[in-house]
């Protein structure tokens, strides 16, 4: 009897997982594949060709760059000071940098909006001066910095707190000064984290919807992200275009996910 | 390479500060995060005051607003609910009996965090739709899934899934077989095992990732206004109600209500991780997590 | 060291891998053109401003040849899109849903105050008004105002605070209860009142609220502007809607204006202004009366009667003007939050 149920019940509990993924998960994902493909592939890759999804495209991969870029420096900065030094208030800087995970996308957006929108503390002086933030790409920047702001740091964290700091100091006495311990001892050894969470960071800031929705203006062919696009087409009925360009937001998170599961695969071998 | 380093440590104990480059590095964080997290948090600490108390005390007698929070913590709640089992399931699934493509499925859990907000939106709003391919069966059986606080749970439950899962897993990965083991050589049956041993120890991984899911989803925007129909008093959650006041101009009731959200987000997230420590204390030592 | 060498490698993968994603795409951001205007819009000026926009150039090249122009629509609730030009967006003309929306932009010193006078008919290229769109066959029987507020009927009709429509849905309404005899603004409040209560979503657009009627199946009945209702009834489902036009309406007159300071910053004045001409000729009319926006030109009037169904209409001059509706109804405090306060 316990033999038997033994064996039967791994067998339920898969099945019944496997159907709540696919109920849950894989559903939504085949729908968009589905309604971009309505009318064939051809008519979804004309629609991208569009000017104003051309655009979109341009903007969303630029911003991702350049917030990429910047959140990875600092998230390196921010992982190596706390794992590699002993300070007081350090706790708190934690706290604060993990903060923005629980603030709301709306609130990343409008927070901006308070220091550069026209209403705003210094909006109305920089735009006298000609410097456009809110409503303009700049904006767009500051709000998807935010809402991608802990990622790096936090992927990092953890494996460079089990690296200890035994390598570093052995590479300042041998003669190593600060950026080529960091550059040659450190991050190399935790370049799969890295690795993983400039990944992540890459597949927040550009799917990110409600912060840049906010600060954005919408105006298509300059300030409207791939997202936002998502949902002028959308509104403007235009369900097969509006599918085609999910689709390829998908697609871009799968290859993300999947490239992150590889190289946590690799590390776990490296490190069992 | 590695005695010498153990030799040079010995030669120089630890001080405070062995390695360079500590104020450079120290302050390109502190230049990093004040920048991009302290200065945008502090205007909105301090906006909605700057005209005195007035817009504060109106988002607080605002019953449209308790409305949305309520809207917003009940959906965020039963998501969560909904997510624990289903979580613990698929945890429990993909590292006890590895079935096939569990690697695939492994993967498959990441897609809701990585897949764009507004893309799950309009998918789950076609979905769930009157003509979808799951609204069109749940509407003969008189069931209104999407454009009702139904779909707000829908879209939340999806948000929320792959932070329980992945709270869950290491846990259970590292959890030492010899104890279940010694538990079942005791007598123990299988549903008990689960109770009595492993329930407990996977409480805090549980409970820190609910903790996550919750406040992610009281503050779900993308997601969630495709699908929740976003009716004043009825489905109208916080995030949507703040852009709302937004383009209605109205700044100061805008910057209230995303003051009084975040502030209950963190108030919530400071309870729960209290409860995991009060938890994790009283039931088994956490050292694996 | 074998190890190291090879993380390095994963080290460089990543830096390589970013710089290609910035260098890629920031370096390929040119336009043709010579002129890029932004044409900020209200919601059911989609489909018409794109043919506006393909069709000017050709007009505008008549008379200077050589130049390109691109034209770029924006749009979205009518309020919420005046707000975003006062914010910043660097709108050359602003085509919105009414006048107030334009008036907050010349106080804000972004055009001169007399900005209406500017161009014929108040600056108003076409007109519209406000009907109802219901299921095919009217199975709920509506077809005057009263039977909005019947037991069991739904109202899809848009925030009056962010949308244009709304606000002419709404005065609609209330002009309708303050034409009925012995009606007064407290029969009209309690009028709205019951009709609010009758509304179970409430988006922040026109074109929102057509998706939800139209898309999501919500309610019984669309309020909604004539273009939008023919729109949805001839083009989007010829065989789901019936377009209900009711005795009395209001006259709804979305105005154009060219945004003075902006334009003088792009050096976009001269073609601005064209662009709105445009608007104003007997080609920009017949593009108008194609998307069921009524023309202003009697000569394009006749010619398009037939499209068109008759109905009396009272216009917002009649109510009291903008300037004191928006203050009375839906300002902070006003007649709508206080039929929404419970």
């Amino acid at each position: 009897m316990t033999s038997q149920s033994s064996r039967i019940i791994p067998i339920v509990l898969t099945l019944l997982s496997y159907t709540i993924i696919g109920l849950l998960i894989v559903l939504p994902v085949a729908l968009i594949l589905h309604e971009a493909l309505r009318q064939g592939l051809h008519t979804a890759f004309e629609t991208l060709k569009d000017p104003e999804a051309r655009s979109a495209i341009r903007l969303t991969a630029c911003v991702t760059a350049i917030v990429t870029v910047i959140n990875t420096a600092g998230g390196i900065a921010a992982a190596w000071t706390l794992t590699k030094y002993d300070f007081r208030g350090a706790r708190l800087l934690v706290s604060l940098i993990e903060l923005p995970i629980s603030v709301s996308p709306v609130i990343a957006g409008l927070v901006w909006l308070l220091l550069f929108g026209r209403q705003g503390w210094w909006g109305n002086w920089l735009g006298h001066h000609g410097l456009h933030i809110a409503f303009a790409v700049p904006g767009i920047v500051l709000a998807t910095l935010f809402v991608t702001f802990p990622y790096v740091a936090r992927t990092l964290m953890p494996y460079m707190e089990q690296q200890g700091r035994a390598a570093e100091e052995a590479a300042f006495l041998f003669g190593a000064g600060f950026w080529k311990t960091l550059i040659h001892v450190t991050l190399p050894d935790a370049g799969w984290a890295l690795l993983s969470g400039v990944l992540l960071t890459t597949a927040r800031a550009m799917g990110e919807f409600g912060a840049v929705a906010v600060i954005s203006g919408h105006i298509p062919g300059v300030t409207e992200t791939m997202p936002l696009h998502i949902e002028t087409l959308y509104n403007g009925y235009q369900s097969v275009a509006a599918f085609a360009m999910a689709a390829l937001l998908v697609l871009v998170a799968m290859t993300t996910v999947l490239i992150r599961m590889f190289l946590e695969r690799s590390f776990r071998k490296q490190h069992p | 390479m590695k005695p010498l380093t153990v030799t040079g440590l010995r030669y120089f104990p630890r001080r405070r500060q062995t390695l360079p480059g500590f104020s450079l590095s120290l302050g390109l964080t502190l230049l990093w995060t004040g920048l991009l997290v302290v200065l945008p948090l502090t205007a909105l600490l301090l906006r909605p005051w700057q005209h005195g108390i007035g817009p504060m005390l109106h988002a607080l007698h605002d019953a449209r607003m308790y409305a949305a929070l309520r809207v917003s913590f009940i959906c965020a709640f039963l998501a969560v609910l909904i997510d624990l089992p289903i979580g613990l399931l698929l945890a429990w699934t993909l590292v006890r009996y590895r079935p096939p493509g569990h690697r695939a499925v492994d993967a498959l859990i990441d897609l809701p965090f990585a897949i764009p907000t507004a893309v799950t939106g309009i998918a789950l709003a076609t979905l769930y739709g009157p003509g979808g391919w799951i609204g069109a069966p749940a509407g003969k059986l008189g069931l209104k899934l999407a454009f009702s606080p139904a779909g707000i749970v829908i879209a939340l439950t999806f948000i929320g899934l792959p932070f329980i899962v992945r709270s869950v897993e290491p846990v259970l990965r590292s959890f030492p077989k010899d104890v279940e083991e010694a538990a079942f050589l005791l007598g123990a049956s299988g549903w008990q095992r689960f109770c009595r041993i492993l329930l407990p120890a996977l409480a805090p991984p549980l409970l820190s990732g609910a903790g996550l899911a919750f406040a992610r989803g009281i503050g779900e925007y993308g997601s969630v206004i495709f699908i929740a129909g976003n009716q004043p008093f009825h489905s109208e959650v916080t995030p949507l109600l703040i852009v709302m006041r937004l383009q209605e101009f109205n700044y100061d009731g805008a910057t209230s209500i995303a003051l009084i959200l975040l502030v209950t987000a963190l108030l919530c997230l400071v309870a729960v991780s209290h409860l995991r420590r009060s938890v994790s204390s009283g039931l088994v030592r956490e050292d694996s997590a | 060291m074998k190890i190291l060498s090879s993380r390095r490698y994963t080290l460089k993968g990543t830096l390589a891998l970013a710089a290609a994603l910035i260098a890629g795409p920031c370096l390929s951001a040119a336009h043709a053109a010579d002129y890029h205007l932004l044409n900020v819009s209200y919601d059911p000026t989609r489909e018409l401003y794109s043919d506006i926009n393909h069709a000017f150039p050709a007009f505008w090249s008549r008379t200077h040849s050589g130049d390109s122009v691109v034209v770029t629509s924006s749009h979205g609730g009518s309020g919420a899109q005046a707000r975003s030009v006062l914010e910043g967006a660097p709108a050359d003309v602003v085509t919105l849903g009414l006048a107030y929306d334009i008036d907050i932009l010349a106080q804000n010193g972004l055009l001169a105050t007399d900005w209406q006078k500017r161009l014929p008919h108040n600056s108003t290229p076409y007109t519209s008004t406000i009907v109802f769109l219901v299921r095919k066959g009217n199975p709920k029987n509506i077809h005057d105002w009263p039977d909005l507020i019947r037991d069991g009927i739904q109202v899809v009709t848009p925030n009056p605070k962010t949308s244009g429509g709304a606000r002419w849905n709404y005065l609609a309404a209330w002009g309708w209860a303050l034409h009925q005899p012995g009606g007064t603004e407290q029969s009209a409040t309690a009028y709205l009142k019951a009709l609010f209560a009758h509304v179970p979503v409430l988006d922040t657009g026109a074109r929102g609220a057509t998706n939800s009627f139209v898309q999501r199946g919500l309610g019984d009945v669309l309020i909604a502007w004539e273009d939008e209702a023919l729109l949805a009834s001839r083009d989007l489902g010829p065989d789901k809607f019936d377009i209900v036009v009711p005795p009395l309406t209001i006259l709804a007159e979305p105005p154009v204006a060219t945004v003075d300071r902006n334009v003088q910053e792009h050096g976009t004045e001269a073609v601005s202004r064209a662009y709105l001409d445009f608007l104003f000729s007997p080609e920009g009319q017949r593009i108008g009366a194609r998307h069921y926006f009524r023309p202003v030109d009697p000569a394009i009037q006749a010619e398009t009667a037939a499209v068109f169904p008759h109905t009396t209409t009272f216009d917002v001059a009649s109510l009291g003007g903008w300037t004191r509706l928006q203050k009375a109804h839906f300002s902070d405090g006003g007649v709508f939050d206080q039929i929404y306060s419970h």
